[in-house]
C-alpha cells in the first residue's frame, strides 16, 4: 500500500524533477508533454492499483519519519496516511489530472514549444502538489501541500502573463487564499496547542478520547476552515475564483473544478471527526456552505462568459458540499466531491472545446454549434444533466445524498436554500446549453469539432459523469474505515433511507429549471431579458457580484491604504529619523577627533613618549 | 664604574636621543637620534650582563650592532626616495597621513 502511494506521488515528481533540471526537453514543447503525461499516467496506473488493494483488502496503512526534532515533544514527522478517503482522493485526483493533460496536448496546440513545456512543467508541480496534499499524514505537512497546490494555481492562472488581466487574477487568487491561509497557519498551531501532535490519527483519537481541551480545539478547527474557505472560495473569499477563469481552460478543469478547489471539502472531509466536537464550527460551515451556494448561483444567471457560468456554479458546488460537512454528512460531501470533479471537469473540457472552435468566451457569440460540434455537444449535455442532478446521472445520487442527509440532521432553512439552488443550478446550466448549441444566432460558420486528442479525454470524464453514482456505496465503505471515520456516521446510515420526498423535490426543482430554461432560451415563451428588467436592483446587484469585490477593495483602500500610510510616515520621519540623528551624530564627534590625525611623525613620537613616561611612571608604582 | 653609573649614562643618552627625535626636522637628524637611542639601550644591555659576567647580552648586542647598520641602510634610502619623489626631507612636510 505505502509502496504503490509513494509511486503514486513520484511519478509528478520525477516528471517535475526532468522538466526542471533539463531545459532543453522543456523547451522542445510536446516530448515535455509526453514526459509530464508519462509521469501522471504512472500515478493513474498506481492509484487505481492502490484502490484495487485497498478494496481487497480496506486497512489504514501509514509511514512516518522524522523530518525535525523539536525537543522531548516527539518532533515533526512527515508521512503518508493511505485510508479510505485518501485513496479515493488519490484515484480522482489522478484520474482528472491525467485526463485534463492528455486534452491539453490538443488545447494548447498552438502554444509555442516552449510555453508548451512550461505549461507541463507547471502541471507536473501542480499534480505532485496536489497527490501530496491528499496523502498526508499530519496537519504540518498538509499546509506545506496546501501552500504548493496554491502556487501551482499561481503560475497557471498567470500562464499568459503577458495578458494583464491574467497576472492580475494570479495575483488576486494568490493574495485571496494567502488570506485564508493565514487561518489554516494559525489553525495548525491551535490544534497543536490542544493536542501536542501534527498528526491526523492522534487528534482524532485524542478528540475522540476527550482529551483535546475545548478552546484551542474550536479555534483550531476555526483555523482550518478559514484556510478552506480560501481554497474552496468560500463567501466572502470566493471572489478570486470567476477571476481564474482567465488561466487556460484545461486548467480551469482540473484546478478550479475538480481537484485543488476541492482541497478544502477535503480537508474539512478529512477533520470532520474533529469536527464532530465543535459544533460552533459545524454550523458555520453549514451555514456559510449553503449561503455560497445560493449566492454564487445567482451570480451564475446573468453571466456572459461561458468559462465564468462553469466558475460560479463551481463556487456554487463547494457550498454545497461545505454544507454537507457542516451537517455532519462527510461521506455526502465526499461523495458529491467525487461525481463533481468527473461532471464539473467534463465541463469545463467541452467548454475549452468550445472555444477552440469559436476562439470567444462569449456566450452570446456562440450558438447553433449542435450541429457542427455534435461531440462536444452531447458532452456538454451530460455534464449539464448530471450537475443540475437529473437521474441517473451522477450529480443526482450525490446531490440527493447531501438534501437527505441535511433534511434527515434537520437543517430545514440550509435544505431549502440548497434546493432553490438546486433550480437555479439547472436553469444556469440549459441556459447556457441552449444558448451555445441552439438559439436563434449562428456566430460561427468555420466552427469543426475538436480533435480526437480532446474529444477521447472528454468521453472518459463523460462516461464517469454518466455512471458515477456507482460509487456511492464504495465511498461510504471506505470512508467508513477510513482515520476521519465519523463514530456515529454508519449507524446513521444503516437507518437511514429518509423521506422518498427529498429525491423527488431535488429532481423536480432540476427539472422546473430545466424547463424554465428552455422556454426563456430555446421556445422563446417569454423574454429572459424582460424578467431581468423587471427585477432590475437585484440585476444590478448581480452584475457587480453582490458588491462583494467592491468590499474588498473599498476594506482596502479605507484600511490597508490607510495603515499603509501611517506606517509610511513611521518609517520615513520616526525610525529614519532616529537613525539619521545618530549618524549626524557620529558625523560631527568623527570630524573633530580626526584632527587628531595631523600626519606628521614626530606627533606621533609625542604621544609613544607620553605613553612611555606615563608607563615608567606606573612601573615605578606611582 | 659601577652598574648605577653605567645605566645612568645608558639613561642620559637615551635621553638625548628622545629629545632629538622629537624636536629635530630634519629626517637625517631623526635617524640619528634614533640610534642614539639605540645605542643606549644597547648600552644597557651591555652593562647588566658585564656586571653579572653573562655573555649572552654580549652576543644579543653584537646581533643588535648588526641589525642597525642594516635599518640605517633602509633608512638613508627611504630618505633618498623621499628627496626625488617629494622634493623634501623635512620630517613635517611627510604628512600624507592627515586625517
Amino acid at each position: 500500500m505505502i509502496a504503490l502511494a509513494t509511486v503514486v506521488l513520484a511519478g509528478p515528481f520525477a516528471a517535475l524533477a526532468l522538466l526542471g533540471v533539463l531545459p532543453p526537453l522543456r523547451r522542445s514543447g510536446r516530448p515535455a508533454g509526453y514526459v509530464s503525461i508519462l509521469g501522471i499516467g504512472t500515478s493513474l496506473v498506481a492509484a487505481v492499483a492502490l484502490a484495487l488493494a485497498y478494496r481487497a483488502e480496506p486497512a489504514t496503512a501509514t509511514w512516518e519519519t522524522l523530518w525535525a526534532p523539536l525537543g522531548g515533544q516527539g518532533g515533526i514527522r512527515f508521512g503518508l496516511l493511505v485510508d479510505g478517503l485518501s485513496v479515493a482522493m488519490l484515484a480522482v485526483v489522478a484520474l482528472v489530472a491525467f485526463v485534463v493533460q492528455v486534452y491539453s496536448l490538443g488545447y494548447m496546440s498552438s502554444e509555442k514549444p516552449g510555453s508548451l513545456g512550461r505549461y507541463y512543467a507547471y502541471h507536473s508541480l501542480f499534480a505532485f502538489a496536489m497527490l501530496g496534499l491528499v496523502a498526508a499524514h499530519n496537519t504540518l505537512q498538509t499546509y506545506v501541500f496546501w501552500e504548493l497546490v496554491g502556487l501551482g494555481s499561481y503560475l497557471l492562472i498567470g500562464f499568459w502573463y503577458e495578458k494583464p488581466e491574467a497576472s492580475r487574477a494570479a495575483m488576486k487568487a494568490f493574495w485571496t487564499t494567502r488570506l485564508g491561509d493565514v487561518g489554516f497557519a494559525a489553525g495548525v498551531v491551535f490544534l497543536w496547542a490542544a493536542g501536542g501532535t501534527f498528526a491526523f490519527t492522534d487528534l482524532f483519537a485524542e478528540a475522540n478520547a476527550g482529551t483535546l481541551s475545548g478552546t484551542f480545539l474550536t479555534l483550531g478547527v476555526a483555523g482550518l476552515f478559514v484556510g478552506a474557505m480560501g481554497k474552496s472560495a468560500q463567501f466572502p473569499l470566493h471572489i478570486w475564483l470567476p477571476d481564474a477563469m482567465e488561466g487556460p481552460t484545461p486548467v480551469s478543469a482540473l484546478i478550479h473544478a475538480a481537484t485543488m478547489v476541492a482541497a478544502g471539502v477535503y480537508l474539512m472531509v478529512r477533520v470532520s471527526p474533529l469536527l464532530a466536537h465543535t459544533p460552533a464550527v459545524a454550523a458555520w460551515v453549514l451555514g456559510l456552505g449553503a449561503f455560497t451556494a445560493l449566492l454564487s448561483a445567482t451570480m451564475a444567471l446573468t453571466a456572459r462568459d461561458v468559462k465564468r457560468v462553469l466558475a460560479y456554479s463551481t463556487v456554487s458546488q463547494l457550498g454545497y458540499m461545505m454544507a454537507a460537512v457542516g451537517a455532519g454528512a462527510s461521506v455526502a460531501a465526499f461523495f458529491h466531491l467525487t461525481t463533481h470533479a468527473f461532471f464539473k471537469g467534463l465541463l469545463f473540457l467541452a467548454a475549452g472545446s468550445l472555444i477552440h472552435a469559436v476562439h470567444s468566451n462569449d456566450l452570446f457569440d456562440m450558438g447553433r454549434l449542435w450541429r457542427r460540434m455534435p461531440l462536444t455537444g452531447i458532452y456538454f449535455l451530460v455534464g449539464s444533466l448530471a450537475l443540475s442532478g437529473v437521474f441517473p446521472f451522477a450529480g443526482f445520487f450525490s446531490k440527493d445524498e447531501i438534501l437527505l442527509d441535511l433534511w434527515r440532521e434537520g437543517h430545514a432553512l440550509a435544505f431549502w436554500t440548497l434546493v432553490v439552488t438546486a433550480g437555479m443550478t439547472a436553469f444556469y446550466m440549459f441556459r447556457a446549453f441552449f444558448l451555445a448549441f441552439f438559439g436563434a444566432r449562428d456566430g460561427s460558420e468555420h466552427a469543426h469539432e475538436s480533435p480526437a486528442v480532446m474529444t477521447v479525454p472528454m468521453g472518459i470524464l463523460a462516461v464517469l459523469a454518466l455512471a458515477g453514482g456507482v460509487f456511492g456505496p464504495a465511498i461510504s465503505d471506505w470512508l467508513g474505515r477510513s482515520a476521519s471515520a465519523l463514530p456515529h456516521a454508519a449507524a446513521a446510515a444503516e437507518h437511514g433511507g429518509g423521506s422518498g420526498a427529498v429525491p423527488m423535490l431535488g429532481s423536480a426543482a432540476a427539472l422546473a429549471g430545466i424547463l424554465l430554461a428552455w422556454l426563456g432560451y430555446q421556445r422563446r415563451a417569454f423574454r429572459p431579458e424582460a424578467v431581468a428588467a423587471a427585477v432590475s436592483p437585484i440585476t444590478a446587484a448581480i452584475e457587480r457580484r453582490w458588491f462583494v469585490d467592491d468590499v474588498f477593495l473599498g476594506l482596502y483602500r479605507a484600511f490597508y491604504l490607510a495603515l499603509g500610510t501611517v506606517v509610511g510616515w513611521l518609517d520615513r520621519y520616526v525610525i529614519d529619523g532616529v537613525v539619521n540623528f545618530l549618524t549626524a551624530i557620529t558625523w560631527g564627534l568623527a570630524g573633530r577627533l580626526r584632527r587628531v590625525q595631523t600626519g606628521r611623525v614626530q606627533d606621533a613620537l609625542y604621544a609613544v613618549a607620553i605613553g612611555l613616561v606615563l608607563l615608567a611612571l606606573l612601573a615605578m608604582g606611582l | 664604574m659601577t652598574l648605577e653609573r653605567l645605566l645612568l649614562l645608558s639613561f642620559v643618552v637615551f635621553s638625548i636621543g628622545l629629545y632629538g627625535v622629537l624636536a629635530r626636522r630634519h629626517v637625517i637628524a631623526l635617524l640619528l637620534s634614533i640610534e642614539l637611542m639605540f645605542n643606549a639601550v644597547n648600552l644597557a644591555i651591555l652593562s647588566v650582563a658585564w656586571a653579572h659576567g653573562w655573555l649572552t647580552g654580549v652576543i644579543l648586542v653584537l646581533f643588535g650592532i648588526a641589525v642597525t647598520v642594516a635599518e640605517v641602510a633602509v633608512g638613508l634610502s627611504l630618505f633618498l626616495l623621499a628627496e626625488r619623489v617629494r622634493g623634501t626631507t623635512a620630517a613635517d612636510d611627510l604628512s600624507t597621513l592627515e586625517g
